[in-house]
């Protein structure tokens, strides 16, 4: 049994394919690779149903015109896998502690193997990732793709700009220097200046009156869990929307659709 | 056709004069109602046993009160002065480490240029906190003037407000002289006349006019 998924092959043939008569090895073999192999990948296949839902999800129909500018958003959850895996690997050198924090960043950069590479990749990965989700808004602004019916999508991507920023900000805090530590005093003070609000806002990310020890662990917990979390459901949101209402054609579509209109008239 | 219930039936508030099947008498809500209502207030209440702490937990440093009073030692008396600044570095939270060293800038109360109302503090300390954003502000001994790097902010040799963003003078910080040492303590925020609020404020806090109506003083300081 070939190890190829079910999604992937062939579809099995119309019953109005087949012809009264015996069907020969080689049709036989092919009807049986169409029902999916006996092998581990087919018992996981006949198990969850992924098929159906990949040929749904993975071929389904895109747009004529579609072009390389529709891979924005595949870019940016890159983006954020490549941030949470190494972000993942980070946390088990790292130590959120005010006085240990700096020496735990330097550590990695300094003695870890390979440290340098996957802080360097996080830390590049951060601004990649913010360069690639503001692509991916113009690009749908640009190309009208937030109308009618993708409306909720916007609204969606909108909260994980917003989330993404807050990523930003939190994980600017954690190498815990002198950079960090005050570019993060004044960013909650941005927010303190807000009217009413504004300074519970600020209380309740310092976790106090003071910028302190649970400052830096507040900043963490929500860098590490708090914050990725939000923003994996609202990916997984997002791309159920994508697949459930297909993506937009490019806006210089519309003209060639008229003229073709005019032939069939 | 005929038994099923009219209009007016169908909207009794009694299961009975609904037609639901094994009502009775006087029976408002069905069985089913009642397990769908009964499974989500069941629900309700272990997720709010679970998440109603743990919100509070999150949220109860904005409603606590500040740290205690800290006093700490910044040099003697002799190495102060009334004309000049001399900047100390100090931590404002003790267990922030190395990181949060700040500058703090001290010099002796001033009988002939300072406001009478604070005369009750032997030195004068000021918090290099840019009432703006919270950059550090740098003493300029040339024209005796606080500036800010950040935004332009200026302020005069009293930590008043000369140009630039800020809205109001820099943050004070108590101070007290015990056995020939000087000691900074809390800091606290202060208005256009240098009138003492009792905790700091947060940088961008208006403390003047109708603008403080907007940021009010809150529970943590």
């Amino acid at each position: 049994m070939s190890l190829v998924p079910k999604f992937l092959r062939p579809a099995p043939p119309r019953p109005a394919e087949r012809d009264g008569a015996a069907p020969t090895p080689a049709q036989r073999a092919k009807a049986n690779a169409a029902e999916g192999g006996a092998g581990l990948v087919g018992y996981l296949d006949e198990r969850t149903g992924a098929s159906p839902f990949l040929r749904g999800f993975l071929f389904r129909k895109v747009p004529k015109g579609t072009n390389w500018f529709y891979t924005l958003g595949s870019a940016t959850m890159f983006a954020f896998v490549s941030q949470a895996v190494t972000g993942v690997f980070l946390a088990m050198y790292y130590n959120p502690d005010p006085t240990r924090a700096y020496t735990s960043a330097a550590h990695i950069t300094n003695d870890v193997f390979l440290g340098e590479l996957v802080r360097g990749m996080h830390r590049w990965g951060a601004t990649v990732m913010i360069v690639l989700i503001f692509l991916h808004m113009g690009r749908t602004f640009v190309f009208g793709a937030y109308k009618y019916p993708r409306e909720l999508n916007w609204v969606i991507g909108v909260v994980l700009i917003v989330l993404t920023l807050m990523m930003g900000l939190t994980g600017y805090l954690l190498p815990f220097d002198q950079r960090s530590f005050w570019a993060t005093v004044v960013g909650v003070n941005i927010n303190a200046s807000g009217p009413i609000m504004g300074p519970y806002l600020a209380d309740f990310m310092r976790g106090g009156a003071e910028f302190g020890e649970s400052t830096l662990s507040r900043f963490y917990a929500m860098h590490m869990m708090l914050i990725p979390g939000l923003i994996g459901a609202l990916i997984g949101a997002h791309l159920y929307l994508v697949s459930k209402l297909g993506t937009s054609a490019p806006p210089w579509l519309k003209a060639e659709k008229k003229s073709l209109k005019r032939e069939e008239i | 056709m005929a038994d099923l219930p009219d209009k007016h039936t169908r909207k009794s508030r009694y299961t009975a004069e609904r037609g639901t099947p094994g009502a009775f008498e006087g029976e408002t809500v069905t069985r089913r109602g009642l397990m769908t209502g009964g499974a989500l207030a069941a629900g309700g209440i272990a997720s709010a046993a679970f998440g109603l702490p743990a919100l509070g937990f999150a949220l109860g440093p904005m409603f606590e009160r500040a740290a205690p009073e800290t006093w700490q030692d910044v040099g003697g008396e002799a190495d102060f002065n009334d004309e000049t600044y001399v900047p100390v570095v100090m931590n404002l939270v003790p267990s922030i480490g190395e990181a949060g060293k700040t500058t703090v800038y001290v010099r002796r109360f001033n009988v002939g240029r300072d406001a009478e109302r604070n005369s009750d503090l032997p030195y004068v300390a000021i918090s290099t906190r840019c009432a703006h954003l919270g950059c550090p502000v740098r003493y300029i001994q040339a024209s005796q003037r606080f500036v800010c790097p950040c935004h332009g902010g200026v302020y005069d040799f009293e930590g008043k407000v000369d140009g630039g963003p800020p809205v109001r003078p820099l943050d004070r910080f108590y101070t007290r002289v015990r056995g020939g040492r000087v000691e900074v303590g809390d800091r606290f925020s202060v208005n256009s006349e240098l009138e003492r609020f009792p905790h700091p404020r947060d940088p961008s806090n208006h403390i003047d006019g109708l603008w403080q109506y907007l940021y009010p003083g809150r529970p943590s300081t």
